[in-house]
């Protein structure tokens, strides 16, 4: 299953859409997983002529069905960190009105938006579509690390260790979701983990 | 007041540009220090013309960090309903009148990595201040400024002395025109671009930056309306329990303002929205020309804005 339906949820939570094709100069589609498909959906022969592909496999196989699309080039690597600076390399070579294309999970999204954006791109000018794992970015508001594909809820940080309660409460700066210690009251009350949505 | 705060200031100094532009520069009469503001603001410039008290909102050109005096340009619009004239003609140094705090509601966007102005004609003023504001921040932008003919061009000398590399000056009367989807193609990603003049101009713009691509949050854009005289007609406001007449050579908000009715405005030219007035009822049809309501609102026939919409027909009741 790649589509989920969120819960309705706070103003800060991103709500994602599904990619459409928007005229423009260039497209850059970036994605991850699962995201592939939502690339596959929207991609035209005529778009591909003008379009740049960044793709974080994650253990998926679409690289070679997007690669066969024929797009002006195509990025295939194991982390956002890898493909950072192809990313950056697009960005800073596009003129207004490239089109951008985020697809995939929730972390993914938020770091790739964060970087058009800081490339100059309104942030709701940029097109977003979930596909795949659930998992959130998230940033532990006690010692500010980030914990990456987190799927339970509470959860423990990578870094300091404390047991965290997944919040809806949104950083689009940090593309992180905010994690609170769930026993500061009660030392050692902490809940049994369950899914971020059950 | 729904207005916003008056600033009392003398007329210090009177310069005429051209055949149609003056500039009119303005003191507090205090001797005090004028507001800062951000370029691109106005100010609502009352005048007592006779009997009529007109407001006309004009950019501010002067250095929006300049405290001692404000300066505006005013082209002169013969076919107009008298407020320029009134400028032009009536107007002398040491003149004693009431302008607005600065209102700003075509400002910069700071996040832009450039800033890409587009004027034609008198619309050139918001852009002397926003440069000079952009000056100081060492900001990057371009000016593609379009004008009828060479004598017609207020601050092409200036601006091509003080920015030549920035400034781009295109004459109608030679047929130089802005080749704009050249020019918008060319822009890195991170620009913002901003047009301020005639209205068959900021549509060009605007429908040919979005055409390309553009987000519309990059694109920025300021007209004012001056309102358009019209049939006279009769309006109740149910608030004040009052009907009045709206003559042919006022807006309808001037007729509420003359009528001692405490009535919201910001822009008095369609753009704002401060003076947007429920419909309780009416029988007949709306004349909207503001840029505020949406289409949809403007076919509800629940909503009008009474600095530059206007009314035909027999009733028109409102919530003011």
């Amino acid at each position: 299953m790649s589509k989920f339906t969120f819960p309705e949820s706070i103003k800060s939570r991103p709500v994602y859409g599904t990619l459409a094709m928007r005229d423009g100069p260039a497209h850059l589609l970036v994605a991850d997983g699962h995201g592939a498909e939502a690339i596959l959906d929207v991609a035209t022969p005529i778009m591909m002529t003008k379009a740049h592909i960044i793709y974080l496999p994650k253990g998926e196989k679409f690289a070679n069905r997007l690669r066969s699309l024929n797009p002006i080039s195509f990025y295939s690597g194991p982390s956002y960190s890898a493909a950072t600076s192809r990313l950056v390399k697009v960005l800073s070579d596009a003129k207004m009105g490239l089109q951008v294309y985020l697809a995939g999970t929730e972390g993914l999204i938020g770091q790739a938006q964060n970087a058009a954006m800081e490339a100059g791109i309104p942030h709701n000018a940029i097109q977003t579509e979930h596909r795949g794992s659930i998992a959130r970015r998230m940033q532990c508001v006690h010692c500010k690390g980030i914990t990456e594909d987190v799927e339970i809820d509470p959860f423990i940080c990578e870094h300091c260790g404390l047991s965290l309660f997944v919040r809806d409460h949104y950083s689009r700066r940090l593309a992180a979701y905010q994690g609170v210690c769930i026993d500061a009251e009660d030392p050692g009350n902490i809940p049994k983990s369950k899914g971020i949505y059950e | 007041m729904s207005g916003i705060e008056k600033i009392q200031v003398v007329v210090t100094n009177i310069v005429r540009l051209n055949e149609l532009v003056t500039r009119f520069e303005f003191k507090r009469t205090d001797g005090k220090l004028l507001p800062t503001f951000s370029g691109g603001a106005h100010t609502v410039v009352e005048m007592q013309d006779g009997e009529i008290t007109r407001l006309n909102p004009y950019s501010l050109m002067s250095d929006p960090m300049c405290q001692r005096a404000y300066a505006i340009s005013v082209r002169r619009d013969d076919e107009g309903r008298g407020g320029s004239l009134f400028m032009h003609n009536k107007v002398s140094v040491g003149d004693n009148m009431v302008i607005s705090y600065p209102i700003n509601l075509f400002s910069l966007d700071l996040r832009a990595k450039k800033h890409l102005f587009i004027a034609g004609g008198i619309g050139i003023t918001p852009f002397l201040a926003q440069i000079k504001q952009l000056d100081r921040f060492n900001g990057y932008w371009n000016l593609h400024y379009s004008c009828r003919s060479e004598s017609l061009g207020s601050y092409v000398d200036e601006l091509t002395d003080q920015h030549p590399n920035e400034t781009h000056v295109y004459y109608d009367d030679k047929d130089q025109q802005i080749d704009l989807v050249k020019l918008l193609e060319g822009q890195p990603l991170g620009t913002h671009v901003y047009v301020c003049g005639p209205k068959g101009m900021i549509d060009w713009v605007c429908n040919t930056a979005s055409k390309e691509g553009w987000p519309r949050e990059a694109i920025h854009y300021e007209e004012f309306l001056a309102p358009k005289p019209g049939k006279p007609f009769e309006v109740k406001l149910a608030v004040s329990g009052k009907v009045i007449q709206v003559g042919e050579q006022e807006s309808l908000l001037e007729a509420i303002e003359r009528e001692g009715i405490d009535a919201p405005y910001l822009c008095r030219g369609g753009a704002c929205g401060q003076c947007e007035t429920a419909v309780i009822d009416y029988a007949g049809n709306f004349i909207h020309r503001d840029h505020w309501l949406g289409e949809d609102e403007h076919k509800s026939g629940q909503k009008i804005m009474p600095c530059v919409s206007r009314f035909e027909g027999k009733i028109l009741v409102l919530d003011r």
